[in-house]
């Protein structure tokens, strides 16, 4: 196969899966409500690809993610508000700034902390989640469209799905691109061994940043989308327990894997609202029960397979003719 | 003179590591550093590609010191290290990483014609170069570990302990590998256990005993000495 007919395959098949879901929702299959699910399914695609750079392919353990998803929210939601005269360029325009903030504090934040390792990293991030939220809390005090502990009210909305798909599709290019790139191989060797990275001459502290920043850059699209996607934009949206959402994304997708990040991300989103709409079917009681299903349904599947759905596997369309590995069993282990 | 090493003293925390070593490479050389284990080799490599922290001395290439530079500026100047223990990127394929050893470089057609020569010294790369890394045997992985070395086309080649692991044929293979990569103009600074196989692809040793160098000279007179041969050449010499 080569190159073009690669390019055009793939390209067929986004059309077809978008001509798909737009027949679901144009039939009324897919309705109101599951279109704003589907759309936050494609924001976790977003958000979930930014911690698959930092975490699944360059291997720092942040356990913040969800702040930088914030960061841009409330970037992008501030931003929208205050200039909506000018229409649809202020929501695009927000679509930017929700990048560059997010990104900007992810540079500025990654390069104190990145010299630490993994676990050590991990508390570091998980303190800034806590910092960022806090921020939140009382971002009120710094412009009241913020709207602080209550929640910013007043962004303009898109449910549109061709914005949210669209967007995403853009984004997994892009990202499909870094990691076949030298600096995808440079995520790669950091990953797995840093001295290799040092003697070929990669800098593990630039190329540290660097994906984290990229990353961060990705959070802040999401939260940027998410603010246009949900009239009620909340602090507690953006808690230590929504970046264990994108963790979960992440390694149960399978680490350095676009392909699990992608499927997980929907199937993830996807999972937890049947799951509370089932619950609630059977009674107010029960939907208390989420939270222990969906643990356990964690637990089953990384008991199973430990390397994550699917670790070290990408979908073969993906993969450049040149790099294209011949057999991806030992990938994983 | 390529390499110049002067007074280097290195420490790991409070030990003392290398005590004043002091050595030099000519360029077109392949000199070795032998001894046991523990001497101070891989200190002295890792010191030079500023994998360790210099305490003190210094380092100078092509009449530059470069103790103070990053590892990944040193690789920039034509310093490629092969490390200790190959680390093979295992969940990339063999093409992946040797084109990882080409990180620095943007010229392409350069990079290709680099690619070609390693497979061309390398055939069994070839064969495999869809393969991942981690399936590789030990033997190909230091091919690989080698062969990614080369796609920086340095002008100093450090290898540590190439022989490491490897079945006596393959260790053959190997010295006869790094003898032509210097033909083609390459230095080679080469850390050995194998003193037998190194005093004889090399023209020039230095032996290294804790921390210290306490005999240097060309190989031939280095593998007739006394002292070397009890140590380090046991019944083979």
């Amino acid at each position: 196969m080569n190159k073009t007919k690669q390019m055009v395959l793939a390209l067929v098949g986004v059309v077809v899966l978008y001509a798909l879901l737009k027949a679901l929702i144009v039939t009324g299959i897919i309705g109101p409500y599951w279109q704003i699910i589907l759309n936050e399914s494609m924001i976790y695609v977003i958000g979930g690809l930014g911690l698959s750079i930092i975490y699944g392919f360059t291997g720092q353990f942040s356990l913040g993610h969800a702040a930088f998803v914030g960061i841009g929210a409330y970037c992008a939601g501030w931003f929208a508000i205050t200039f909506s005269h000018y229409g649809i360029w202020a929501s695009l325009g927000s679509l930017v700034v929700g990048m560059i903030s997010a990104g900007l504090v992810g540079y500025l934040i990654g390069v104190p902390i990145l010299r630490l390792k993994s676990d050590y990293l991990g508390i570091a991030t998980l303190g800034f989640n806590f910092i960022v939220y806090d921020g939140m809390q009382n971002s009120d005090k710094l412009s009241s469209v913020l709207g602080g502990a209550q929640g910013m009210t007043g962004v303009p909305q898109f449910q549109t799905f061709e914005w949210y798909f669209v967007t995403a599709v853009i984004v997994f290019i892009l990202v499909r691109n870094l990691v076949f790139s030298s600096h995808g191989r440079a995520f790669t060797a950091i990953r797995e061994n840093e001295t290799a990275a040092d003697v070929v001459g990669i800098s593990p502290a630039r190329t540290k940043i660097m994906a984290f920043t990229v990353g961060c850059v990705l959070a802040g699209l999401g939260g940027a989308l998410y603010a246009h996607n949900y009239p009620y934009v909340n602090p507690d949206s953006f808690t230590f327990l929504e970046s264990i959402n994108y963790l979960i994304i992440v390694v149960l997708g399978g680490m350095g894997s676009m392909t699990g990040t992608v499927i997980t991300a929907v199937g993830w989103t996807f999972l937890l609202e049947v799951l509370r709409m089932f619950l609630s079917l059977l009674g107010p009681s029960f939907i208390n029960l989420r939270g222990v299903l969906y643990a356990l349904i964690l637990i089953v599947v990384i008991i199973l397979r430990p390397q994550g759905i699917f670790g070290g596997m990408e979908a073969s369309f993906l993969v450049p003719r040149i790099g294209r590995r011949k057999s991806n069993a030992a990938a994983g282990s | 003179m390529m390499l110049e090493v002067k007074n280097l003293d290195v420490f790991y925390g409070n030990i003392h590591a290398l005590h004043g070593i002091s050595f030099e490479v000519n360029k077109g050389e392949i000199v070795t550093l032998i001894g046991s284990n523990g001497a101070g080799k891989t200190t002295i490599l890792r010191s030079i590609s500023a994998l360790n922290r210099v305490r003190g001395g210094e380092v100078i290439y092509n009449g530059k010191p470069i103790a103070n530079l990053k590892a990944h500026q040193i690789v920039k100047l034509g310093i490629s290290h092969v490390p200790e223990g190959r680390r093979i990127i295992g969940s990339l394929t063999v093409l992946e990483n040797l084109m990882m050893g080409a990180y620095i470089r943007s010229d392409k057609a350069g990079i290709q014609e680099s690619l070609e020569e390693v497979f061309t010294r390398f055939p069994r790369l070839k064969e495999r170069v869809k393969q991942l890394g981690a399936t590789l045997s030990g033997g190909e992985q230091q091919m690989l570990a080698i062969g990614r070395g080369l796609m920086a086309k340095p002008e100093l080649l450090l290898l540590d302990e190439p022989s490491m692991g490897l079945s006596p044929i393959l260790v053959e293979e190997i010295f006869d590998i790094i003898s032509s990569i210097n033909k083609l103009g390459t230095t080679i600074l080469l850390v050995e256990q194998n003193a037998f196989m190194a005093l004889q692809v090399a023209q020039r040793g230095y032996v290294l005993e804790t921390g210290r160098i306490v005999l240097s000279g060309p190989s031939e007179k280095l593998r007739e000495d006394e002292q070397v041969r009890a140590a380090y050449l046991g019944e083979i010499a």
